[in-house]
């Protein structure tokens, strides 16, 4: 049996998407900026796939620009933004629980002159808006804040955030990459002035992604060598990728609310199970708040990594916090953040469900989940 | 990085030796915390000055648990000095490896063995 229950990690590519990019990989591989017919025939189809992402996501098609995956487009904006608006000011301000990418970014600005706060989450680890009203300074340049967070799920209100933002005279830039397909992107009426993503969390490629930059700000790029992108993205066009990309997006747009009472049953169904068979658990995170793909769930007495890696014997794979932190032993500062206590944070696991999961698959994890616990509390030397 | 484990090790993580408590043991003692994400917790019988059994529990990874079965099984029958200078390494190899960033388990194994022998030493001076 194998079973996928990390789809926050990344999820399958959609074989529709795949049969879209195939001729790209294949018959029609022209580098999509040559001047020959292969390069330019590329061009047009590359343009309007831009298009229309554009359109799907409520953007300026002049404001989307592609990269590897949101990794590179939290460090190119973060950084680029920060660099090129240094005579604004030299103050940013990211939330407590972002993704590392975005955290680490922030801090190696610390180190040439720019100085960083972290806005702080509440329990349910929603923004502390009194919290990020007061840091937000004069020279605040840049405010970055998730709009889903990728270990416990919890939606912010983008919204009201970039309302803030703005109001004070700073750019609000989201990192995106866990909202689609379960919240309403739309840039321009949220009011991102930038956001970052990837196809491959949308059952769409690995290794292609976007970066949203309003077209009126200024952003220094990172990849610097080429005039593609207009200049802030050097690097041949991914076209295989990007296809895949608009494909995706498309996909996930259009078959949104089925996708989302799909994985929102089976969520709620594996959560019930889950608290009515298995004793000493808690919810991590607001059940309210958060996307209906995620349970962070903490199994007290036991040991996280121990309970992944006996599910992944059975064939079952889930997470302990995000995939990134699997290999570097370091606890959560996401449930850190939401007020777990220092005994209880290694002790997490991450279930991300996805279109593709069954109910007899969330029934075969239970089971054997139930096992696992038992399992590993009859020799925790952790007494109750 | 990698965080493939040998078939031993899985092995020994599925169908851990030596796990639970001794009853009336000649000494007991505790390594690691449940912040670090490691514990484990020895209990010892001694017999002629040697190990005559020895059990453990464990807070911790597979790794973790793998370690301390396979070094318990390793040091039953050691004289308390032998196995007092139970190395890690011997916990690797016999492991046949472990992934770099979990070489800490099988120091806080031998760490933990080195602490139940000497918690028996000074009860027994």
């Amino acid at each position: 049996m194998k079973i996928y229950l990390d789809n926050a990690a990344t999820t399958r590519l959609d074989s529709r998407v795949l049969a879209c990019m195939k001729p790209y990989l294949t018959t029609e591989y022209g580098n999509a900026s040559s001047i020959h017919y292969m390069g330019q025939n590329n061009n047009l189809v590359l343009e309007s796939a831009r298009d229309r992402i554009a359109k799907i996501l409520g953007a300026q098609s002049k404001g989307i620009i592609f990269t590897s995956g949101a990794s590179e487009s939290n460090n190119a904006i973060i950084k680029g933004v920060m660099l090129a608006n240094a005579d604004k000011g030299k103050h940013l301000i990211v939330s407590a629980i972002e993704h590392p990418c975005v955290l680490q970014s922030a801090r190696q600005l610390i180190k040439h002159g720019f100085e960083l706060d972290l806005a702080p989450v509440t329990e349910d680890g929603l923004i502390d808006m009194i919290a990020l009203d007061k840091l937000i300074r004069p020279d605040t340049v840049l405010v970055s804040i998730m709009a889903v967070n990728n270990e416990i799920g919890v939606i912010q209100d983008l919204k009201t955030i970039a309302k803030l933002v703005h109001s004070k005279g700073a750019y609000f830039h989201s990192d995106i990459v866990q909202a689609i397909p379960y919240l309403d992107i739309d840039i321009e009426d949220l009011g991102l002035d930038f956001a970052s993503l990837s196809a491959h969390k949308f059952y769409g490629p690995k290794g292609v992604g976007i970066a949203y930059v309003n077209p009126k700000v200024k952003i220094e790029p990172l990849i610097a060598g080429g005039e593609q992108e207009n200049g802030l993205r050097a690097g041949t066009y991914n076209l295989p990728g990007i296809i895949g990309f608009a494909e995706a997006l498309d996909l996930a747009y259009k078959e949104k609310i089925e996708h989302l009472n799909t994985v929102r049953e089976l969520r709620d169904y594996m959560w019930q199970r889950i608290e009515a068979e298995i004793p000493e658990v808690h919810l991590n995170g607001s059940l309210t708040y958060r996307t209906p793909n995620n349970l962070n769930i903490l199994f007290a007495r036991i040991e996280g990594e121990a309970i992944l890696m006996d599910l992944s014997m059975k064939g079952v794979c889930v997470s302990t916090g995000s995939a990134c932190s699997a290999h570097n032993l370091k606890t959560s500062y996401v449930l850190q953040a939401i007020g777990l206590t220092l005994d209880n944070l290694n002790s997490n696991i991450r279930f991300s469900l996805g279109k593709f999961n069954t109910k007899k698959e969330v029934d075969y994890t239970v089971d054997a989940l139930k096992k696992t616990v038992i399992r590993l509390r009859k020799f925790t030397p952790i007494k109750k | 990085m990698s965080l493939n484990y040998t078939k031993k090790t899985v092995e020994h993580f599925l169908h851990p030796k030596n796990i639970g408590e001794l009853k009336n043991p000649d000494a007991v003692a505790e390594v690691g915390n449940m912040t670090c994400g490691d514990q484990l917790s020895f209990s010892l019988k001694v017999k002629d000055g040697k190990v005559a059994d020895i059990k453990f529990l464990s807070f911790g990874c597979a790794s973790n648990i793998a370690t301390a079965s396979i070094m318990t099984e390793k040091v039953k029958g050691m004289t308390l000095e032998e196995a007092k200078n139970f190395k890690w390494q011997e916990i690797v190899d016999e492991l046949g490896g472990l992934p770099k960033q979990k070489i800490h388990c099988s120091i806080l194994a031998s760490e933990g063995l080195k602490k139940v022998i000497e918690a028996y030493e000074e009860k027994n001076k």
